[in-house]
């Protein structure tokens, strides 16, 4: 018996929430070759360079929007089902949202590609940000807040299941799965307040043409404010296999059952005061509140920090029990030849490396040598493109097998891949990292320019462009084997009673050993509303007062 | 609540990590005057014409100003007024503030190699000040999307030494 045979319902929607994250990676992780190939010269004539900013809307939409929420609503199921012990109390709700999410994805993947259609007036080559004055199609917008709006209805679907647990169990903790879920999605309801106050007060009205002139600097702040949280968003739930499911991979038991439940108390207080370190560079916003953004930010640190040791602290215990010795002897003895483990660990490694450039990022006057250059695609590339996205491609070869009732098939294939993840990200990320420290910008199709040159610090230039080339071709073919893998063992792998061994054991020190404050959600939720409005309500406050859309700024149609 | 040992030094550790980063970024604000852009004044971004950006360009500070010269820069897609037709001109050993907005759409405005890296946002201004201690030509490009042609948006700052810099060329 495995996850399909006792939840056969969470199953099937967990299932379709993972097809559509994974069509989303091919198809994104398909132009990120591409950009990489432009950029560096390689090859220009795949696209024009006018249609590299479509693509580049394309890349960052479909991996860091669609891949990720999909897969993590997808993750998110099997986690409530299994630690409840409980399938969603309607199903119809849940598929719902999941149609909901799905047809908002259509329509902004649609108003993005149709920017490859010659003369065609649906397009959005706005970028993932989408900063106005530059305009997309309203099909983009409305598009992106119904994807909003499915994930705040499964959020609920989670949250009624959380209830009807608890009425049939008053005095429990809540599981540690659930209550990593929960804490997600209140800080996700937190901060998505302000992109959808953004797209649906602003942004829809001014794209259909109720207004004619929009302030840029109002809806690019309210963007913000969600948008370092959102890294939150895609982090979290890697935080949550590695609590939950990596020390049992490395063969032993989660270290600490409450810090991790602290962990996740702090990033729901911190995450979002701190949106203001992606406007260091802005005029309009006062440096007090950048100051107060940045300590913040640094201060959320500490979760990091925690993480990382609670998390190497639950696999040196694993790695004992399988016979390990020595301070650092025991590494060996870790299951490195298990895709599963391996994806996950490596990204954990490539997690800490993004660590280091984010403090340099986090500096606010350090910031402003690398702001906007490639060097922040570098970062986050190691964060999101691999923390994020090696874990969730590695926890599928444990998931899916789970999910189908199919054992993995193409076990070497799905070992090689992860180490190739990492190599490529290796080259094109430390490349990138120095590009930036050179000057070299981001978000830009042809970076050479006929009035100067620019000079390497560390490396030379054509150096840094080859390992970005090589770099994405590694990842990309990396990619083909996770796809290739994935779908072989879903449709035809073998069926098996039990395809994986997929018991999870108690952690060492168990929730009997945490404070119940720390399970008082109200609390919690409180405080971190109460930081937000410290940060946001003035200065949101002084760019309202002058008008919603003043000071004005005409409209740009892309 | 049992906190093993280790975790406790690991959490004082990473404390006091936190607290020295947080002292880097106030010593170099306060000691080496590393500055980031604060909130200056608004204007409308479609009646520029009643404002400097009109006749941008390098100015002679008003007498009594804490600064030398004055930099005003118009960016708009997809070139920067002056700095892509001809060069921003300004002399060594000298204070100057720029000023820098946009009457269209976002852009980036980066000095290549150097901290001068701001935001251009219509409806804002963007201002900082900074002085030049060597003669030297440096690329200036566009870093923040702006539309299809983004990619071509350059063009120079020229530092020319005090001795060589004709005051003739100022607007007036
Ligand atoms: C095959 C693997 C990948 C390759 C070759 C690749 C390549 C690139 C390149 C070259 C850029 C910079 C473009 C520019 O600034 O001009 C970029 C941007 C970006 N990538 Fe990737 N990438 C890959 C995978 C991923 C993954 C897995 C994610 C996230 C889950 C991701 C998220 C992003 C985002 C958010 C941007 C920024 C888009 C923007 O600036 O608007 N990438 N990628
Ligand atoms: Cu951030
Ligand atoms: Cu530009």
């Amino acid at each position: 018996m495995t996850f399909i045979d006792n939840y056969p319902k969470s199953a099937k929607i967990a299932k379709a929430n993972f097809l559509v994250a994974f069509i989303a990676l091919a198809i994104g992780g398909l132009f990120g070759l591409i950009q990489a190939l432009h950029r560096t010269g390689w090859a220009r004539n795949i696209i024009s360079s006018a249609e590299y900013y479509t693509m580049l809307t394309g890349h960052g939409v479909l991996l860091a929007l669609v891949f990720t929420t999909f897969f993590i609503a997808g993750l998110f199921v099997w986690g409530v089902t299994r630690s409840l012990d409980r399938e969603p109390e309607n199903m119809a709700f849940s598929w719902s949202w999941f149609w909901i999410m799905l047809i908002g994805t259509l329509m902004a993947t649609v108003a993005i590609l149709g920017g490859f259609v010659e003369g065609s007036s649906i397009r959005a080559a706005v970028l993932y940000t989408f900063y106005p004055p530059m305009q997309a199609h309203p099909l983009f917008y409305i598009g992106a807040a119904l994807l909003i709006i499915g994930s705040w209805m499964a959020g609920a679907d989670w949250f009624r299941s959380y209830l009807a647990w608890r009425k049939e169990h008053p005095d429990e903790r809540i599981p540690l799965q659930t209550y990593m879920t929960l804490f997600t999605m209140l800080m996700w309801y937190v901060c998505t307040v302000g992109v959808a106050l953004e797209v649906v007060v602003l942004l829809i009205p001014w794209s259909l043409g109720w207004v004619n002139q929009i302030d840029p600097l109002l809806p690019r702040t309210l963007f913000w404010y969600f948008g370092h949280a959102v890294v939150y968003f895609w982090l979290l739930p890697a935080y949550f296999v590695w609590y939950s499911i990596l020390p049992k991979l490395s063969g032993g038991r989660l270290f600490s059952d409450s810090m991790a439940r602290i962990v996740f108390i702090i990033f729901l207080i911190l995450s979002t005061p701190v949106g203001y370190h992606h406007q260091y560079a802005d005029p309009g916003i006062t440096v007090g509140f950048k100051f107060y953004a940045m300590a913040t930010t640094l201060l959320l640190l500490l979760p990091s920090l925690l993480t990382l040791f609670t998390v190497v602290a639950s696999m040196e215990h694993g790695a004992k029990q399988r016979g390990g010795k020595g301070y650092f002897a025991w590494l060996g003895k870790l299951p490195w030849g298990e895709p599963a483990f391996a994806g996950c660990a490596l990204a954990g490694i490539m997690f800490a490396a993004g660590g280091f450039s984010g403090i340099i990022n986090a500096a606010m006057n350090i910031n402003i040598l690398v702001h906007n250059t490639i060097w922040v695609p570098g970062h986050f590339h190691l964060t999101v493109g691999t923390a994020v996205a090696l874990t969730f491609m590695a926890i599928s070869y444990w998931l899916v097998p789970q999910l189908t009732g199919r054992k993995l098939k193409n076990k070497t294939l799905a070992l090689i891949q992860p180490y190739l993840w990492f190599l490529g990200m290796t080259l094109m990320s430390n490349a990138m990292h120095r590009g930036g420290l050179a000057g070299i910008p981001r978000r830009t199709a042809e970076p050479n320019y006929s009035q100067f040159d620019f000079e390497a610090v560390f490396g030379t230039i054509s150096e840094i462009k080859w390992q970005i080339a090589i770099g994405g071709i590694l990842l990309t073919v990396s990619l083909v084997f996770f796809l290739w893998v994935i779908f072989n063992s879903w449709f035809r792998g073998e069926r098996a009673d039990k395809p994986v061994d997929d018991f999870i054991p108690a952690a060492l020190s168990g929730p009997e050993h945490a404070p119940k404050i720390l399970d008082n959600i109200k609390l919690w939720v409180l405080l971190a509303i109460a930081l937000v409005l410290i940060a946001y309500s003035v200065p949101l406050a002084e760019m309202v007062m002058d008008g919603l859309f003043s000071p004005g700024a005409p409209t740009i149609p892309v | 609540m049992h906190i093993h040992r280790f975790e406790r030094f690991w959490i004082g550790v990473s404390l006091v990590a936190i607290a020295i980063f947080i002292a880097t970024v106030v010593i170099g604000f306060s000691v080496y005057d590393l500055r980031v852009i604060g909130a200056e004044k608004t204007v409308d971004p479609q009646n520029l014409q009643e404002t400097k950006f009109a006749d941008p360009g390098v100015r002679k500070a008003e007498p009594g100003s804490e600064v030398d010269y004055e930099v005003y820069v118009m960016s708009r897609q997809f070139m920067f007024n002056p700095g892509t037709a001809e060069p921003i001109t300004v002399p060594t050993d000298a204070k100057i503030r720029f000023h820098i907005t946009s009457p269209d759409v976002l852009h980036g405005f980066e000095v290549v190699g150097t901290n001068l890296n701001t935001m251009v946002i219509p409806g804002q201004v963007a201002t900082f000040t900074t002085r030049f201690d060597t003669p030297k030509t440096y690329g200036l490009l566009c870093n923040e999307y702006c539309g299809a042609a983004h990619h071509v948006m350059e063009g120079r700052l020229k530092v020319v030494s005090k001795s060589q810099f004709n005051e003739k060329q100022l607007v007036q």
